[in-house]
This record gives C-alpha cells, structure tokens and sequence, in this order.
C-alpha cells in the first residue's frame, strides 16, 4: 500500500483544487470528436434494419450510390478482405449485418458521401429485400424448447482474455453467458432458518445517454488505422479493430480528445470498426456521426428477472442467500458476459453470509445489445438484495439500518471466497448516513426514509502502465491512457504527480489518450483510474526522482547516498538542486528531458482480485402522494467509502452523479419494448432526471480511512452511489405505505396500480 | 425532390460583430455556426429541443440553435459560448462560477447550460432557487445530478450561502 502520507499532510493531492479542463469547457474550446473534422473527410450515414430477426435475400444500393455526391454504399456483402467479426468477449458482432438481421436497428449499409445531408439522403434509394425469422424477445421465448437460434455457431474470444468466450451459441440454445457462485450449503441453511424472504424483482433495459452521441472519425490508408474516437477504451478498440483489419498493434492509432459523457455505454468498441470499414472501402477518411435515436440503438444495458431468496438464524444474522437471474443481453454479447459475472458476485453484497448460491444466465435475443453501464449489473441484483435486507428485518422486527450493521462485512474480513477481503468501513458510513437522515427521527407525513448499501468487485483487471516527462525547465507532461470523460481524470493525475515531484500543479499537463502515443491502459472504467493508473503515476514520478538522483550525483560527483530528496528537487551537503537544474547542468544545456515509467499487473498489491471493493452507503428521504403516486426525493445522502479522495469535490461531484442516475432508473428511466420495437427510443419519450427532480437538500460524504490500495490508500468511486437508489425507492415507498414493490422504475403509474391493489385487498 | 440547392446569403451580429455567410436554405443556426463559421463550442445532442445542449442567444433570448432556421436569425443579434470571455480572456462570471462550484464533468452540455444561465440571470439577477430550477429545466445535464450548477448561478447571483471545498 502507498500510504506512507497522512491526511493532513499533503499539499496538492486531498486538495478540491479546480479542474485542469476548466477553461476549456466553459469557453466553448474543448474538443470532442464530433468537433474534428480532417482534410478531405467524407461522411457516412448508416441504413438500419426495420425487422426484429430477417434474413437479407438481396440489397440493391445502384440507386443510392449513383446519386450525385456519394462515393460509395457499404454492405455486409463487400467485407471479403478484412475480418467482420468483432467483440472482446466473443467474436459475434458483424461491423454491418452480414446474410441476417438480429434487431430493429442494426445496420445494414452505409452511404459514404461528401456531406452528412447527402449521405442520409441517398439512404432512402437503398433497396433491400428481407425474409422476416420468428424474432426471439424475452428471456422465456429465448429459453423456449422451439425458440430460434440468434447465432448458430461458436465463436472466438476477443481481448477479454481469460473469459474463454464460453457461448452457448452453436450448441442449440440463445445462452449468452451462465455464471455461477456456490459457497456453504444453502439447502441445509434455508432449512434452519429462522425467517426467510423470498420474491421475484425486475429492474428494467436503460439506456445511459451521454449527451454526446457516438462518433468516429476513421482513415484507413497504407500506413496503417487512425481513428478518432469517443471510446471509453481506445486499447480495447485497437485490439478489435488490429483483429479485423489483420494489421500489427503498431499500425492501428486510436485517438480520443474529451468524452461528452460515458457512464459506461462508450465501453469497448462500438462504431469504429463500421467507420473504419468505410475509409477502408472508399479511400478517404470517413466520419460518422450517430444521433441519439441511433445511439439509443446502439446499446442499453441489460434488465435482470431475479428470484431471491435470503435467511436470518434466530440471533438476525444473515446466514443464507439464492438467487437465479435471467438478463436480457439483446442480439450480441458485447460486455454483457463481463455484466453477469459481476451481477453474479454483487448479488451478495457488503455482507457476510455463510452459505451462498448465485446462478445467472443471459441471453440472446433480437433485441438492441446490452452492455457496460454505470456500475456493471450492480443495480440490477441490487434492487432484490437491498430491498430483501428490509424485508427480512421488517419480517423480523429489527431496525432495518441497524441490521444492516449488524452484518455489515468488516474490514480485513475475507467475506467473499478467495477474493481480495473486504477493505472498508461500512458500520461507519452507515453511522454516517442514518446521522445525516435523523434516522431516529420519525419522517413527516407522507414520507418515508430509507438507508441502502452496496459493494462492487471493482477496478477490473489491473493492467496499466504510463509514462512522465520531466522536462528541462521543470514542468511535466503526463502520458496517460486514462480517458477524461469527466471524471476529472486529467485534474486528479497531475494532482498526484505534483505531490510526489513537489512542484505546483500548474506545472504538470497532461498528454490525452492516444494509443500510438501514451502507454497502454486498459480501461478507463469500473472505478478504476484513480486506483491504478494513480498508482502508476506515483511509480513512474518515483522512478524519475531515482533518476534524478543519479544524474545528480553524476553532476555533483557525490555518491547518490549522499543526496536527499527534498520537495521539488534534491539536496547534497549545502547545495540545493531542483529538478530543472539537474536535468540541464546533466545535459549541459537548457533541454532536454528524464522519462520515469510505471507498469502495473495483476501482482503484488494488486496481485488479489477486485483491485478495490467499491463501498457505498445512501439514504433518502422522499414525499409520496398516494393519489397520484408520484414520489419526490426530498434528501439525499450519500456516503463514498473512498479511502482518499484525491480531489475531494470531484469524488462528491462522481457521487451526486450516480446517485442522480440511480434515482432515474428508481423513478422513472427503463426502455420500453412492445413485441419488436423500441418504444421510447427517443429522448422526447425516454424520461432524464431533470433540474425539477433534483432532491431539496443533499448531504454528500466521504469517509477517509486510507485503507485501499491505490495511491495513499485511495479506492475508486463514481459508480457505487447509483446501484442502491432503485432499493431505497422501493425501500422507502414500503415503509410509508406498507406496499412493497419489487418492479423498477418506481413510476407514479406502478405505484398507483400497487396501491390501490393494496386497498382492494 | 429536387437535388438543387437553394443558397441564401445570411447577415447577422455574431458575438458583437457583423457576419455574413452563404448556406443552404434548410440549414440550423448551429449547422451554420459549427460548420460553416467553425465554432463548434455550440454542441449538439437531442436534435429535437429537448436537451439545450445547443442553447445560443438570439437577441439575449435562449433559443435552442439545433431547430432553428439559420434563415430565421437573419439581422439579429446571436451570442454563442464563444462571445463570452472578454476578448483579454478574462472569464464571464457565470463561466468562472462553473469553474468554481464544479457544476462540470464531461462538459458536453456546458456551453448551452452557461447561455442559459446568462439569460436567466439578465432578466432576473437574483433568482430564488425555484426560479433557477423552473428556468434551467430545459436544459439536461447527465454528470452533475444538477445541484453544483445551481450553486453556480447562485454564486453569481450572489445567493449562495454557505462556501464549498475553500
């Protein structure tokens, strides 16, 4: 653990010092990739699918392509040359839809021409004939014994390694991924209960909506892939598009400027293999532009069917709990098969329970594809299993916030089998928490509170590595695969290499993701940034102070035991160098430059998986009106079990943020399917949080123990205070009415409906 | 349908100065100003005057530039993020306050959010915080969960009570 400073100690990092793309964003001059445009660029627009599940038996594009003004129409009939296939779990995701169509939306061509207008133009002029397939909607029509196969083969597995691409796909069902937990015996457990809970919850498709839409920008020439790109992760792209391409990694260039929002959905590779697939077919960089309506059939994230069950003994420990979970995936796997091993693990939540069975299944079906969104499937199995806490200590007569830190996980206990044990103090958020609800006061009339918490099997696989130049002047250049999204990845670094180098922040500047330029990162997602790329930063600013030392003690012929490190530089006897000095009297000139590295892997202090446990506690407390059944959320509180916030407002700032998103899918955000179509896929239809729905008062805490294993003891945030919202909402309508609901969005209508149920009773 | 262009010679004050340009007829205030004047601080999102990511100001009114005509902003007075600053680059307060209060992440619906607030604060300098929220609800914001934008416009309205992070 990097912890040898204390809070209270430091000078730049734990400091809410502003964001290093402050001026940038507020004057109009950031750049994102739907502001580039390069010389000579073309546009694409792409033609979708109107059919759920339909062979393609012919596509005409004469017409299209004749018009004046379009270079070209790509369909799945002109890849021969290049490998369609993509997806860094399996290899099942056509750039374009080759022979089939899997979902309403999915591309099917795609006009190539000077400008954006004539490429959407010439769409209509395309002609293709379709034989519509029985489509498959549901987990029940996907598990039918007759049900269609969306994919009849088996395929390879993508950048994912060590997920062995285990579909079921080609073995006669729509399986996408199966994932199973086991520990104790749980037959035996439910047997010996003293009260047990049981239901079936459901927590809806949502769609994140990042304001910017996908876009990219690809130009494919003899030197190799350039792509200008929007995505989360440009290494996991290059990996997929290296793939499809047949090219060395040193040939594919991924570049990605600021991120108009990700949450997720711009995980892993979306449009660039399509955009990329078009400069490759006609010669010129192509930029494509999707709108939201597009986006919106892009990717969603994946709805969960869970049946649980848990049990307390007769003292109200938690001494069992089973789920089975059934995920709708839609037409490919995308991340999904990394989202039901994670909902698999998050189903048990900050607690320690004995005996334990998780089984979870996902499927195919000819629906938009599911993947990465805001906290990987922990919302999903968060909703039964927080909501099943109260249940079990209303069922039980107990106080539901102090049976929560009744079997609270404690730090260093090793509450999930063979994983990393639980670093955290949930018995002190949730002190925290219950404190900020005046949890011992009675709520108001026609109010209820509530207090929810969850922990996630965070940072996902810890594989980072980065670079710092210290320049002879003495100002820094970080090289840095962390996107900057948002999160204020690109303040947070800087702040840590300007602790550890002991010069002022504004002298440390940040070079963005660019992976022919800055050291492979695989990810920036899964909370996992600050953990490990923050890590490396502290890493490679101590390898270039070693370095400095040397060329120090070369320059002062002493011996480097002799010289001390002092902040900002070094000193030997009297004499006081500081960073610019050693490295121009070294070169003796007034340039040049010291390059300290770092590379992180999955040993050491990150030799145990999950890199970090992600530890939130929140409450609200909200107004329900029994004769409309709206529900406002008058307080909100939130707790981030954070170990260190390296910016302390940019960690409050992730935190409101999810909670903001928890809250809509707890209210009222879910995609809306009838039989094949989307039905709210527009943002006129799909409800957002808005100004009106933000909560009155707001109480926004972080708890600093020091006690993770990233930089100083810092863990993640920015995913955990979302997945337990849709819990407290059902939590807290149950508690002011009696009314359990375990269907989310929590919408006036549903509790409308579920009250007037009650009194008919 | 007809594949000839019809052309229209367009005058307006941009940002305090006369602008003229040539675009097509069916062209939006922010097609115009992000590809044909190059100023793309005016973002697009929805497309349909939902979001306000692409909110300028029209004659000191919000006007949401992704449904606009060009054509309609003919002989009028257009602000966009880029006519903030002063031109020593010293920051309009509504942009400093959203430095200062974080009410940023990805940033993508920042300009829009900072023009609205601007019109929102020349009609009424000292808004209570319904009045801040009733006017800013067109406008969405899916990072900040909205309150640091609020505190923001409070900032400069000089409203705000108690101080963050300082």
């Amino acid at each position: 653990m990097q912890q040898e400073k204390k809070k209270g100690d430091f000078r730049v990092v734990n400091h809410a010092i502003p964001r290093r793309d402050g001026r940038a964003k507020v004057t109009g001059r950031a750049t994102y990739v739907s502001d580039v445009k390069l010389v000579g660029m073309a546009w694409a627009k792409v033609l979708r699918s109107p059919y759920p599940h339909a062979k393609i038996i012919s596509i005409d594009t004469s017409k299209a392509a004749a018009r004046p003004g379009v270079y070209g129409v790509l369909t799945g009939n002109d890849l021969e040359g290049i490998n369609p296939y993509y997806g860094h779990a399996v290899k099942d995701h056509p750039l374009l839809a080759i022979g089939k169509v899997r979902y309403v939306g999915e591309p099917v061509a795609a006009v190539v021409a000077v400008d954006e207008r004539t490429a959407f133009e010439a769409l209509e002029f395309i002609e293709v004939k379709y034989e519509e397939l029985k489509p498959v909607l549901t987990h029940d029509e996907a598990m039918a014994k007759d049900a269609p196969l969306l994919h009849d083969r088996v395929f390879e597995a993508g950048a994912l390694r060590g997920f062995e691409g285990d579909t079921t796909a080609g073995k006669g069902s729509n399986i996408c991924q199966a994932h199973h937990i086991q520990w104790g015996n749980v037959e035996e457990a439910f047997k010996n209960a003293a009260a047990v809970v049981e239901g079936e919850y459901y927590f809806p498709m949502t769609y994140a909506y990042a304001m910017e839409a996908y876009v990219a920008i690809a130009d494919v020439n003899d030197n190799g892939v350039t792509v200008y790109s929007s995505a989360q992760h440009p290494f996991m792209v290059r990996h997929d598009l290296k793939a499809i391409f047949n090219l060395p990694v040193s040939q594919v260039r991924l570049v990605v400027p600021f991120v108009g929002g990700g949450y997720g959905s711009k995980s892993y590779t979306k449009i660039e293999p399509l955009a990329a697939a078009c400069s490759w077919k006609f010669k010129r960089p192509v930029k494509l532009q999707l709108t939201i309506e597009e986006a919106m059939l892009t990717t969603r994230s994946d709805d969960a069917l869970t049946w649980m069950r848990t049990a307390v003994d007769a003292n109200g420990k938690i001494i069992a709990r089973q789920a089975k979970i059934l995920m709708n995936t839609g037409a490919y796997a995308e991340n999904s098969p990394l989202v039901v091993e994670k909902s698999t693990n998050r189903c048990v939540g900050p607690y320690s329970i004995p005996n334990v069975q998780i089984d979870n299944y996902s499927f195919y079906t000819n629906t938009v594809p599911a993947s990465s969104y805001r906290g990987f499937g922990c919302a999903q199995v968060t909703l039964p299993g927080e909501s099943q806490i109260d249940e079990l200590a209303a069922k039980i007569g107990k106080d539901s916030y102090e049976f929560r830190v009744m079997n609270a996980a404690k730090n260093g206990e090793e509450f999930f089998p063979k994983m990393r044990p639980f670093e955290g103090s949930l018995k002190q958020d949730l002190d925290i928490a219950a404190k900020a609800l005046r949890w011992n006061e009675p709520a108001p009339k026609g109010r209820a509170k509530s207090i929810a918490c969850s922990t996630s099997d965070a940072g996902a696989y810890p594989l980072t590595s980065t670079a710092i130049r210290v320049h002879a002047d003495g100002s820094v250049t970080i090289l840095t695969g962390s996107t900057e999204l948002g999160q204020g990845s690109h303040t947070v670094l800087p702040q840590i290499a300007a602790e550890e180098l002991g010069i002022p922040f504004d002298k440390v500047h940040v070079m963005s993701s660019d992976t022919a330029i800055t050291p492979y990162d695989r990810s920036t997602g899964a909370s996992r940034t600050t953990t490990l790329m923050g890590s490396a930063m502290i890493d490679a600013c101590r390898e270039a102070i070693q370095q400095m030392v040397a060329m120090a003690a070369d320059v002062l012929k002493v011996k480097t035991e002799q010289i001390q490190v002092i902040p900002g530089g070094i000193r030997a006897g009297e004499i006081q160098l500081n960073w610019s000095q050693i490295i121009s009297k070294y070169y003796a000139l007034p340039d040049g430059e010291v390059i300290g590295r770092a590379y992180i892997r999955k040993a050491g202090r990150f030799a145990q998986i999950p890199v970090f446990w992600e530890t939130v506690s929140t409450g609200v407390e909200v107004a329900i009106d029994e004769e409309t059944g709206k529900i406002d959320v008058e307080k909100l509180v939130t707790v981030g079990d954070v170990g260190l916030a390296i910016n302390p407002a940019l960690a409050e700032g992730q935190d409101i943020g999810a909670a903001t998103m928890g809250l809509g899918t707890g209210l009222y955000e879910e995609l809306v399917y009838e039989g094949s179509q989307l039905m709210n896929g527009s943002i006129l239809e799909y409800r957002l949080p808005r100004f009106k729905d933000t909560a009155k008062e707001i109480e926004l805490n972080l708890v600093e123990n020091q006690d993770g294993a990233g930089p100083y003891g810092a863990k993640g945030g920015g995913e955990g205070s979302l997945n337990s919202m849709a819990a407290n909402i059902a939590n807290a309508v149950a508690r002011a009415t009696g009314v359990r609901i375990r269907h989310a969005p929590l919408t006036p209508e549903r509790v409308w409906r579920a009250l007037k149920e009650q009194k008919a009773k | 349908m007809t594949d000839v262009k019809q052309i229209v010679n367009l005058k307006f004050t941009l940002n305090g100065k006369a602008v003229e340009v040539d675009c097509e007829a069916e062209e939006t205030l922010a097609e115009v100003l992000r590809d044909r004047l190059n100023l793309t601080g005016t973002k697009i999102s929805c497309e349909v005057q939902v979001c306000g990511a692409c909110t300028v100001l029209v004659d000191g009114l919000p006007v949401s530039s992704c449904t606009l005509l060009a054509y309609e902003a003919r002989g009028k007075n257009v602000t966009s993020i880029e006519g903030l600053a002063k031109p020593d680059g010293t920051l309009h307060p509504i942009q400093q306050a959203f430095i200062d209060e974080f009410a940023f992440q990805c940033g993508f619906c920042t300009p829009g959010m900072i023009l609205a607030a601007k019109a929102l604060l020349d009609e009424n300098p000292k808004p209570s915080r319904d009045e801040i929220v009733h006017f800013m609800d067109g406008n969405i914001c899916r990072c900040t969960g909205y309150v640091p934008i609020v505190r923001a416009i409070q900032k400069v309205a000089g409203t705000l009570e108690s101080k963050h992070h300082k």
